[in-house]
């Protein structure tokens, strides 16, 4: 029971074969039993969960309908508000501040769809991280090898639906941090366009950049969720009032008529072998025989990266000259990094964003979808310092979101598909990369690759 | 390779941000300066005209 969907939970709970209470009941077992090892949770908010649960099970008897999610287990990466918890965003600091006092937007809206938050997932500090390590809280780990990452920064956003502890779970994506835990642990990952879902009552990082989105184990589980929880906010000021624009009942279109290009230049050099291996899985199972370039592409990921330093220790100024002794030292030593980083630099660098965009927004005229490997290479093993890539030894914190990192610069959806190797036993992801606000189409591929066969998210056998 | 002076530039940015600096936390610093200075010669050298706005609020 636990290793089902959230699409077949809520089916099974909205026909009374099975309770809302039975499926909290069902992951409460599997965290408790799988936790201690994976690290997957900080907070388990079970006494909430059981509460909602008997509450959805009593609106169900009451023949009220309990929404498109109903009974569905979900866990949020530990940056998102939930009332009466302090938000920890993976940090020792955090554990000063007062408990929120609302749940972040997303969390409410897939509660109202019938969802219920089972608590809190682990996370790198500050979400500066591509690892799922943390220092004070201990790294988030692989279910699939569990020496290796999960992957960063939403790590336990990764571990927990890989293990099976839940279908579903919340993490965000500044650059990169949904699709690297999606492609090591196996999983579908949605990053929507940016502005699409609402940030507020969430911990940011680099506002500019952050992306909220969900991680499941199939693609009817991602669009389902984030249907949910589409719908302007003016709490959040870069999130679209634009209405909301369904995707689930379009999942079964397929990808007729689609032109389906993969990325070539940038994205087809500096990584393992296997990353270039699961596109061409991906590829060859679209017949996508064309492989484009992407202008910019480096100098993107580069102005990313300095966008990312500047406005990170922007964030943290204060704290770092108060609290610099409890950050996680490799974050910290970033974040003091990028507080010298010059002004013209980053402004430069926000031009850059416009001028990548509308270099791509010239390409997509001529193509529908662009295919590019996830990660460079598959999970390295938990506290591998630096990795061969290429033939160059390259550090492993910075590098894991190379090609993660230009696609979220310009807010493009993206969905992370999980291709397997036989007599592998690590995953590793592919990006379907979409147009502005095309989440669609995105889905549309991942869907008809999972129909196939080509990609899957297993729940990883116990280890 | 940068050939500026990245433990100069820690003293002198250190106290103008208002930062501490522990010595422990030199090298780690030196090394994200340094790997910043070479992504930014890339980023650097995209010619932008004089009319070349950024994206305050960003839309894709």
């Amino acid at each position: 029971m636990a290793f089902d969907g959230a699409a077949a939970i809520a089916r099974a709970v909205k026909s009374r074969t099975r309770t809302a209470r039975a499926e909290v009941e069902a992951c409460l077992a599997r965290i408790e039993a799988l936790n201690p090892r994976l690290n997957a949770f900080t907070a388990v908010t079970a006494e909430r969960a059981l509460k909602r649960a008997d509450a959805l099970d009593a609106m169900i008897a009451a023949g009220r309908d309990p929404g498109p999610l109903a009974g569905v287990p979900f866990g949020v990466k530990n940056l998102f508000d939930i009332e009466g918890l302090p938000t920890l965003a993976g940090s020792k600091i955090n554990r000063d501040l007062p408990p929120a006092h609302a749940d972040a937007t997303l969390i409410a809206r897939l509660e109202e769809a019938g969802a219920i938050l089972i608590g809190a997932l682990n996370m790198g500090e500050y979400a500066y991280d591509f690892t799922g390590e943390n220092a004070h809280y201990g790294p988030s780990r692989n279910p699939h090898a569990p020496d290796h990452m999960s992957g960063g920064s939403s790590g336990g956003s990764g571990t927990a639906p890989a293990a099976g502890m839940v279908p579903l779970a919340l993490g965000s994506d500044t650059n990169g941090s949904i699709r690297v835990p999606s492609s090591f642990c196996g999983l579908f990952g949605l990053k929507p366009s940016y502005g699409r879902l609402s940030r507020a009552n969430s911990f940011p990082f680099v506002s500019s950049l952050d992306h909220l989105g969900p991680i499941a184990r199939t693609v009817e589980d991602l669009a389902l969720s984030y249907d949910a929880m589409q719908g302007p906010d003016a709490a959040d000021p870069a999130c679209t009032p634009d209405g909301i624009e369904p995707v689930t009942w379009l999942l079964g279109r397929g990808v007729d008529g689609l032109r389906i290009a993969r990325a070539g230049g940038y994205f087809a050099r500096g990584a393992d072998p296997a990353a270039f291996a699961a596109v061409d899985v991906v590829a060859g199972a679209l017949d996508a025989r064309r492989s484009v370039d992407l202008p910019l592409a480096a100098e993107a990921r580069g102005a990313a990266y300095l966008i990312t330093m500047a406005e990170g220790a922007s964030l943290h100024l204060d704290r770092l000259k108060t609290r610099h002794g409890d950050y996680d030292a490799d974050v910290r030593d970033r974040l003091l990094a990028g507080a010298m980083i010059p002004g013209a630099w980053v402004a430069r660098a926000q031009k850059i964003r416009r001028l990548f965009r509308a270099r791509m927004l010239t390409l997509f005229r001529e193509v529908d979808i662009l295919l590019a490997p996830a990660t460079p290479c598959r999970a390295p093993r938990i506290g591998q310092k630096t990795m061969l890539l290429a033939g160059r030894e390259m550090a492993v914190r910075p590098n894991l979101g190379i090609f993660t990192q230009p696609i979220s610069f310009i807010g493009l959806p993206v969905v992370s598909v999980p291709v397997w190797t036989q007599g592998e036993a690590l995953p590793i992801g592919v990006q379907v990369i979409a147009p502005p606000w095309r989440e669609d189409l995105a889905l549309r591929v991942a869907g008809e690759l999972e129909r196939r066969g080509v990609v899957m998210a297993p729940v990883a056998k116990p280890q | 390779m940068s050939d500026f002076d990245a433990e100069a530039m820690i003293d002198a940015m250190a106290p103008f941000l208002g930062l501490t600096v522990e010595d422990e936390y030199r090298a780690g610093i030196v090394q994200h300066l340094n790997a910043a200075w070479i992504i930014a010669q890339s980023v650097l050298a995209v010619e932008l005209k004089d009319d070349a706005e950024p994206a305050p609020v960003y839309r894709p």
